[in-house]
């Protein structure tokens, strides 16, 4: 009888780190880290001291300082006495206000002709080729600049607008002004406004949040959770008798009347833009490289976004379709009910790395003098204060920010629309 | 992997290698040409002309500069800058000095660790409107939008004087001269506002010129000249100097047309013998030949032939010498003596 005796612990050795296949690639690994890190130390030290040695040493108190240059586009309070900070702040948000537009715009812009590429309609098909070829073709900053030269050499200037017997004339019952300074707009005002609070005192991030744009929210949202309510209800009726009572003008009128009766009290009225001395006053007022950028940004992306679709389309087989006309779906509801929601898996991966193209793009706003942060931080500032290295490391930074952000939103939405698997 | 490491090595070799420059004289005379920083074209200050090469004011000392180091006019590498990139470029080491119609202020030269070495134009801020506008005075532009080269003095001004007068103003970002131009042209600013020589410059190259008007307000202290980094004294001294020699030239007489005939022996004038070298070693302090102003002088001729030649009222431009003339003259110009 044999006995079967476990064979003798091998004692660890140093020598087996190296020797021993077991440990070497994790000592490998481990060097070559430390080596990395070295190297990177050595990157930074150096830089710091060489800084140190120009008179210039890193640090980030100019930020307090006064910035004491103009924004045009600003959405908050802004003046030049305000700090360098504040300015900063300034140019993030409209950096993500042409970004959140972009977005949105591309997306709609994309689906719609993604979709249409695929059309059996030969002229809208290849019209949809020619636009998708030839806005992913030339570089962006290229649409941005012909963008702005055909708003400021088309547009009339405001002057155009003046005197007896002016050339140009405001469109929409004389409430829209067009010119080649931008596009004025009316605005909502309020006669018996809530008011505003305050966030953050007086420190360069204060923030006024306007109470009248949280009733219109808190408004709206009740609306659409009492339309949720019904549709259910309309749903569980349906289920049980089978018959689907009418509730579409129920639907509308939750939507809309608690709204108008909230307008009505807080007395809603628009403000016209006027000419008024050497520009239109009054309204809001869509400056020409905000729009110009917009556009070239969002045509631009939304080429790349149609592509996206495209794919997303063509990788659901053909079969999806068929059944559906076999149950009788016309093709506009085929699309929206059976492909799309499958195509959206294969969608919405790619579509992210393309909002984060368009955010990041969005750098190149200073071409037609759209002050985003690197306008703002990464331009004026950095060129006044001579803070090269910090500027430029907090803009990075800022875009990282911005980009993670939206990275983590998608992918919990991606997360949400996958296919569940069980 | 291999890779990276290679590339971060050459790129940590690449910072090391710009701390280290220190002697810009020596460097500048082993490449055998000056890096010189300039608009990206502004008529008479600096623009290529018709056969691509580089003529104006602040070309002209870029120019005298490399014959005073080099021995010739023509060995200088131009590099156009906006507002934006030309301190970076020349912080970084990628131009030699910088003549750009650059405003002397205490924050560029002290927290920016520039070191300006003189004056070469004495200018201010000023406006220019289309005529049609009826504007005759700065302070009727409420309201008015304005278009301003960003990353300059001017944007700083400008916010400080619509502001001391209370009143609006709707400022357009611009980056280059030639976009200002062409938004002003388009009626998509109602103002374009830089240094008043700026202004003259560009307007001369409109079509209408005399469409415009350059408003009578001067709303600030410009004095531009060109600058090197800190911390590089020999050089510092070379461009000072060379610029000097340009403004004493004038004033003791020497010119394009005579400076031959001057230099080639001691004459009667002691200083106008040391300017040219005839006398003394100041060249030799310099760490040059003795003949380094006289080679400045030739390459464009005087301060002022330099100034009638591109900006001076028989230019387009029309430039008058008003701060500019000489000290004798009434001016503000005032080179310290060759001695």
């Amino acid at each position: 009888m044999t006995t079967l005796t476990d064979p003798p612990k091998e004692q660890f050795r140093l020598s087996m780190l190296l020797y021993d296949t077991r440990y070497r690639s994790a000592t490998i690994q481990v060097i070559a880290l430390i080596g990395f890190m070295l190297l990177a130390a050595w990157i930074i030290s150096n830089t710091i001291q060489n800084l140190e040695a120009l008179g210039k040493p890193v640090e980030f108190g100019f930020f307090g300082e006064s910035a004491s240059y103009d924004i045009n586009q600003r959405l908050l309070e802004y003046t030049s006495q305000d700090s360098h900070l504040r300015a900063a702040f300034i140019g993030l948000l409209n950096t993500l206000v042409v970004a959140v537009l972009g977005c949105i715009t591309a997306t709609i812009v994309g689906v719609l002709v993604g979709v249409l590429r695929l059309s059996n309609n030969w002229l809208v098909a290849r019209i949809m080729t020619v636009y998708v070829e030839m806005f992913r073709n030339v570089p962006v900053l290229l649409w941005i600049v012909l963008a702005m030269a055909i708003l400021i050499e088309g547009l009339p200037a405001p002057n155009a607008f003046r005197g007896d017997n002016p050339t140009a004339t405001m469109d929409l019952f004389n409430s829209v002004a067009v010119t080649n300074r931008g596009v004025y707009i009316p605005e909502f005002l309020f006669s018996r406004s809530l008011g505003d609070i305050h966030l953050f005192g007086t420190s360069s991030l204060r923030f006024d949040i306007s109470l009248d744009l949280v009733a219109f929210l808190v408004v709206l949202g009740g609306s659409i959770f009492t339309m949720r309510k019904v549709s259910a209800w309309a749903a569980d009726k349906q289920e049980s008798t089978g018959d689907r009572p009418k509730i579409w003008h129920i639907q509308l009128g939750i939507l809309f009347v608690p709204m108008i009766i909230l307008m009505a009290v807080l007395g809603l009225h628009l403000g016209y833009p006027e000419l008024k001395g050497f520009n239109f006053r009054g309204g809001t007022h869509m400056r020409n490289s905000l729009i110009a950028l917009w556009l070239a940004l969002s045509l631009y992306t939304a080429a790349f976004i149609a592509e996206i679709v495209r794919a997303g389309i063509l990788a659901i087989s053909k079969g999806q379709t068929e059944a559906a006309s076999a149950l009788g779906l016309r093709p506009g509801r085929t699309m929206r009910l059976v492909i799309l929601p499958q195509a959206l898996r294969v969608i919405i991966p790619p579509m992210i790395s393309n909002y984060l193209n368009l955010t990041k793009n969005s750098s190149l706003a200073i071409a037609v003098g759209y002050m985003d942060i690197t306008g703002t931080l990464g331009g004026i500032t950095m060129n006044q204060t001579g803070r090269e290295l910090e500027c430029v490391l907090l803009l990075m930074l800022v875009y990282l920010c911005i980009s993670l952000s939206i990275s983590a939103v998608m992918n919990w939405y991606n997360n949400s629309v996958k296919l569940v698997e069980r | 992997m291999k890779k990276t490491v290679i590339l971060s090595v050459a790129t940590v070799a690449g910072l090391a290698a710009a701390a280290a420059t220190a002697g810009t004289v020596d460097d500048v005379k082993a490449r055998g040409k000056l890096n010189c920083g300039v608009t990206t074209g502004l008529v008479g200050f600096a623009a290529p002309d018709a056969n691509g090469e580089w003529k104006g004011f602040d070309v002209a000392v870029c120019r005298a500069v490399a014959a005073a180091v080099l021995g010739d006019a023509s060995a200088v590498e131009f590099v156009p800058t906006t507002g934006k990139t030309r301190f970076t470029a020349l912080a970084s080491g990628e131009i030699d000095m910088l003549a750009r119609n650059t405003t002397w202020t205490f924050s560029r030269d002290v927290d920016l660790k520039f070191e300006f070495v003189g004056v070469n134009y004495y200018d201010g801020q000023g406006f220019m409107v289309p005529k049609a506008l009826g504007v005759t005075s700065a302070k009727e532009l409420d309201g008015a939008t304005v278009c301003i080269q960003t990353g300059t003095t001017t944007e700083l001004n400008l916010a400080d004087f619509f502001r001391s007068n209370n009143i609006s103003y709707e400022p357009v970002p611009i980056e280059t001269n030639a976009e200002a131009q062409q938004q002003y042209l388009a009626g998509a600013c109602d103002v374009y506002t830089t240094d008043a020589s700026g202004l003259a410059a560009t307007r001369a190259t409109f079509e209408n010129p005399g469409d415009h008007v350059l408003l009578p307000e001067i709303i600030s202290k410009e004095p531009l000249g060109p600058l090197v980094r800190h911390g590089d004294h020999e050089w510092g001294d070379v461009v000072r100097w060379t610029l000097n020699a340009m403004v004493s030239a004038e004033e003791l007489g020497v010119t394009s047309a005579n400076i031959d005939e001057l230099s080639s022996g001691a004459g009667d004038n002691p200083e106008v013998n040391r300017l040219l070298g005839t006398e003394g070693t100041l060249g030799e302090m310099l760490g040059l030949d003795a003949d380094w102003a006289a080679r400045a002088i030739k390459a464009g001729g005087n301060y002022g032939e330099v100034f009638a030649q591109n900006i001076g009222e028989e230019t387009p431009i029309g430039l008058a010498r008003g701060l500019n003339a000489q000290w004798t003259d009434g001016g503000l110009l005032y080179s310290p003596p060759f001695r």
